[in-house]
């Protein structure tokens, strides 16, 4: 196991360097999630070595880290006090440090119930395009001094600076997790899962492809029992690696080297891709496989107020996420400019226009 | 300077004359928002009832150059929406239509002027709920929620107003219409949502806000738990987290708070006790009793005087009635008071109190502490008399002190009520003028003439350096004794 380290200087001296000279990097922690986004132009920068859990306060619900820190160290830091990181993190090939996660803002099954990470970032301390070390948010739960700038890095793909320290919202973690099953062949599924939803049900991940259709649930047995009774439906025993699969995109479904695309939507917006999807997030997240035009795919999406993002796989010099208003568009270069005004980090990882 | 007739009859051309309000008289219920300490008459007063009527005034202010100060439902505690004199007070309260409530998706569509309450009224036929709830949620609005990133007695467990929003519509200075979010859990681009949520303003007006709702939980149940002093209880509340429980809410109240609130409302609470906390676990009906049950006992085990369930639905909204009430209870002591809003690492909350005890004595005024336990935040009440001369002042130091404070300890200076006029000098000793400088070009990307609710929230530069100079920075000099963060 590598040791831990801080960087920051040496970070903040490379950044100022390579902002003077207007060099253009493109920044890597584990590389997990290389696939994703458009491909970054410039020099590899690896912020995998500045790493290290800087605090953790169980009962204070927080946990700050370096960037660089691996997401399996920090869970298993976690999991000894019996918590979690409540967005349940992809680990795409195993890999993933806390940085790359809030940078990508993925989120796992649990996204719904759980959050998202930005819904979890509390602060962080950010190296920004012209070498300052800035500090946005905190590490307590509630702080609106100022612009939550904080959060704003989530998903933006390393585009407005380096994560050097980010301070993470965890929760307890269920003490137990229980996977239920059922069919449905001419029932729509969608009413069978609002009507679960409905009722309070503890779901923390659904999973739905084709007639199939699998709940997780936190609760006890007692509570299991009645539950099943009550909704008719069956256990499965023995799924924690179906979740974890199906988080890492590992499932069978994915193993297809077709484009693969995540369309986001309100969960009952009834959505005819043509092939059939994968539904997450009680239906809130689909994942299409599909070599139809990408415009169509995102008419589809965006006829029902949702999104859609060319995930893994298929031309990938394109626009990757969806198109923006152009006054959208337009906010965001600005705000590019704001953080990192020579364009240094990631240039055209997130869109091309920045 | 812009003139009030011309500009009323400039007004009077771009809206239904009922929307213009431009008597001396009538400007008057203007002057102040949730925190009367600040006044300011404004130039004019509008109130659209549409947003086309919103664009047309953005478009025709940034065309004359005149400040826009939005306001809700004018129940913000930080002089958000003090008014401008040389400005237009954008009143959003006519926009106050429920436009959807889409059952089926678990949303609803609300115009920004809706009352938060009357939002989980609207969804209740569906058993549904917004999760939200401010203590002034009977009058506070949606889109006041949104600029002050709202939270409330539930978002340990709910989150903040930002936890559940989905979708905003803005209106940006220049007059454009901009979506923000999507109706699904996420949208492309940066997270610009995160970004206006808690903006007071700042950054353009919201016109529609899509929120998340959520099923009313089948069962709730409270505890009620007197300590013999303020640690013990707070120890408390670390270890019931400590337990892998997270409550729907976890307040606590000290001794003088405890004994206005009593006085007030009737809670049924200990009036000896130095704090009460109050414990409330939402779910179904028999995990419900299972986690009460844990919580009693750790409470009992962490030194609790006495723990008490509610006995029904009607006790259980009495304790709580109890909590909701402590501000105007407060208030009820005293002519005047000063409403505090810094977040605490939760472990800090013994020291800091200690602190604050030590500054009510030299000060010589007294201090009501109420907390929101579970999420560290803190609301001290500064008791004073504004028609003493220099009282009130005496009461902004103190308070000054106690925000710095909560810095100094790892905290900061507002956990949910937002900066406004109040708290400007303040952010000056949570940020550095890299940051500050940083805050000032986010908010000239959406209003490069700075005419979105000039002075408040982010401090120029100049006026930290005098606020430097008069003050001394809190990192160096005061509370030379605690440990830094």
């Amino acid at each position: 196991m590598a040791s831990d380290r801080d960087d920051a200087r040496q970070l903040q001296a490379l950044v100022l360097d390579a902002c003077h000279a207007k060099r253009r990097l493109r920044l890597v922690g584990s590389n997990s999630k290389g696939f994703y986004g458009r491909v970054a132009e410039g020099e590899t920068l690896s912020l995998s070595d500045h790493r290290g859990v800087v605090s953790y306060a169980p009962t204070e619900l927080v946990i700050t880290a370096r960037g660089g820190t691996p997401l399996v160290e920090i869970e298993r830091l976690l999991a000894e006090k019996e918590q979690m990181l409540p967005f349940e993190p992809p680990h795409f090939n195993g890999g993933g440090t806390i940085g790359g996660a809030v940078a990508a803002g993925l989120s796992g099954p649990r996204r719904p119930w759980g959050g998202a990470p930005r819904d979890l970032l509390l602060g962080i301390k950010l190296l920004d395009g012209r070498g300052r070390i800035l500090n946005f948010g905190g590490q307590v739960m509630k702080n609106v001094a100022g612009y939550d700038l904080s959060r704003l890095m989530a998903g933006a793909l390393g585009t407005l600076g380096i994560l050097l320290e980010v301070s993470v919202k965890v929760l307890p973690k269920p003490p137990q997790e229980h996977t239920l099953m059922f069919f449905s062949e001419d029932r729509n599924p969608w009413k069978v899962m609002r009507d679960l939803l409905g009722k309070a049900i503890p779901i923390t991940a659904t999973c739905s492809q084709g007639k199939r259709h699998k709940l997780r649930l936190a609760c006890n047995e007692r509570r299991l029992k009645q539950i099943q009774t009550t909704h008719g439906l069956e256990t499965i025993e023995n799924q924690q690696e179906f979740w974890q699969a199906l988080r890492d995109q590992e499932l069978d479904f994915f193993q297809c080297k077709a484009p693969l695309w995540r369309i986001s939507l309100p969960p009952a917006a009834v959505l005819d891709p043509g092939n059939e999807t994968l539904n997450e997030w009680a239906n809130a997240q689909r994942w299409l496989v599909s070599e139809r035009p990408a415009e169509e795919i995102r008419a589809l999406a965006e006829e029902q107020t949702g999104h859609a993002t060319l995930f893994r796989y298929g031309d990938r010099s394109g626009e990757l996420f969806h198109p923006l208003q152009p006054r959208l568009a337009e906010i965001q270069r600005q705000l590019k400019q704001v953080f990192d005004p020579n364009g240094i980090f990631n240039p055209g990882r997130h869109y091309s226009h920045y | 300077m812009h003139d009030r007739q011309t500009l009323a009859r400039a007004f009077q051309q771009l809206l239904p004359s009922d929307c213009v309000i431009f008597r001396e008289e009538e400007l008057i219920p203007y002057e102040c928002d949730g925190l009367s300490a600040y006044r300011r008459v404004p130039l004019i007063v509008l109130l659209p009832y549409t947003a086309d009527q919103v664009e047309a005034i953005l478009k025709f202010c940034h065309r004359k150059q005149i400040p826009v100060v939005a306001r809700g439902a004018g129940t913000g505690l930080s002089g958000g929406a003090l008014p401008h004199e040389q400005g237009v007070l954008l009143s959003l309260a006519r926009l106050n239509k429920i436009l959807e409530i889409d059952a089926e998706n678990m949303q609803a569509r609300v115009q920004p002027g809706v009352r938060n309450l009357a939002v989980s009224e609207a969804a209740r036929p569906h058993g549904l709920y917004y999760a939200p709830d401010p203590s002034s949620q009977i009058a506070c609005s949606i889109g006041g929620n949104v600029a002050e990133n709202a939270g409330g007695v539930h978002c340990l467990k709910y989150g903040l107003t930002l936890h559940n929003v989905l979708q905003l519509t803005l209106i940006t200075i220049d007059g454009e219409k901009i979506t923000l979010g999507t109706g699904g859990l996420d949208a492309p681009g940066l997270d610009l949502l995160t970004l206006i949520t808690g903006s007071e303003g700042m950054l353009g007006v919201v016109v529609e806000v899509r929120v998340k709702l959520l099923p009313i939980p089948t069962c709730q149940q409270v505890v009620l738990a007197a300590f013999d002093d303020v640690e013990t209880a707070a120890n408390a509340v670390a270890e019931i987290i400590a337990q892998g429980i997270l409550p729907a809410g976890l307040e606590m109240m000290d001794n003088l708070s405890i004994r206005a609130s009593e006085d007030f409302v009737h809670a049924g609470y200990p009036t000896d006790a130095e704090a009460i906390l109050l414990c409330e676990v939402d779910g179904v009906d028999d995990e419900v009793a299972e986690e009460i049950g844990q919580v009693r006992q750790i409470l009992l085990k962490s030194g609790a005087a006495q723990v008490r369930t509610a006995a029904d639905e009607q006790e259980r909204i009495r304790f709580w009635a109890g909590r909701k009430n402590a501000f105007p209870a407060v208030g009820r002591l005293s002519p005047d008071y000063y409403c505090m809003d810094g977040t605490i690492p939760r472990s800090q909350l013994g020291k800091v109190l200690k602190h604050i005890g030590e500054m009510s004595d030299r000060y010589g005024l007294r201090c009501a502490n109420v907390f929101h336990a579970g999420d560290g935040n803190l609301h001290p009440l500064i008791l004073y008399d504004a028609n003493i001369p220099g009282e009130l002042e005496q009461a902004e130091r103190f308070g000054g002190e106690i925000l710095e404070l909560c810095v100094a300890v790892g905290g900061t200076i507002t956990g949910e009520h937002g900066v406004g006029m109040e708290k400007i000098n303040q952010m000056c000793v949570q940020f550095t003028d890299q940051e500050l400088e940083t805050f000032h070009a986010v908010k000239a990307v959406f209003d490069p003439h700075n005419l979105l609710n000039p002075g408040k929230a982010i401090p120029t530069l100049n006026r930290c350096a005098e606020f430097g100079a008069m003050h001394v920075h809190a990192g160096k000099l005061r509370f030379p004794e605690l440990e830094r963060f």
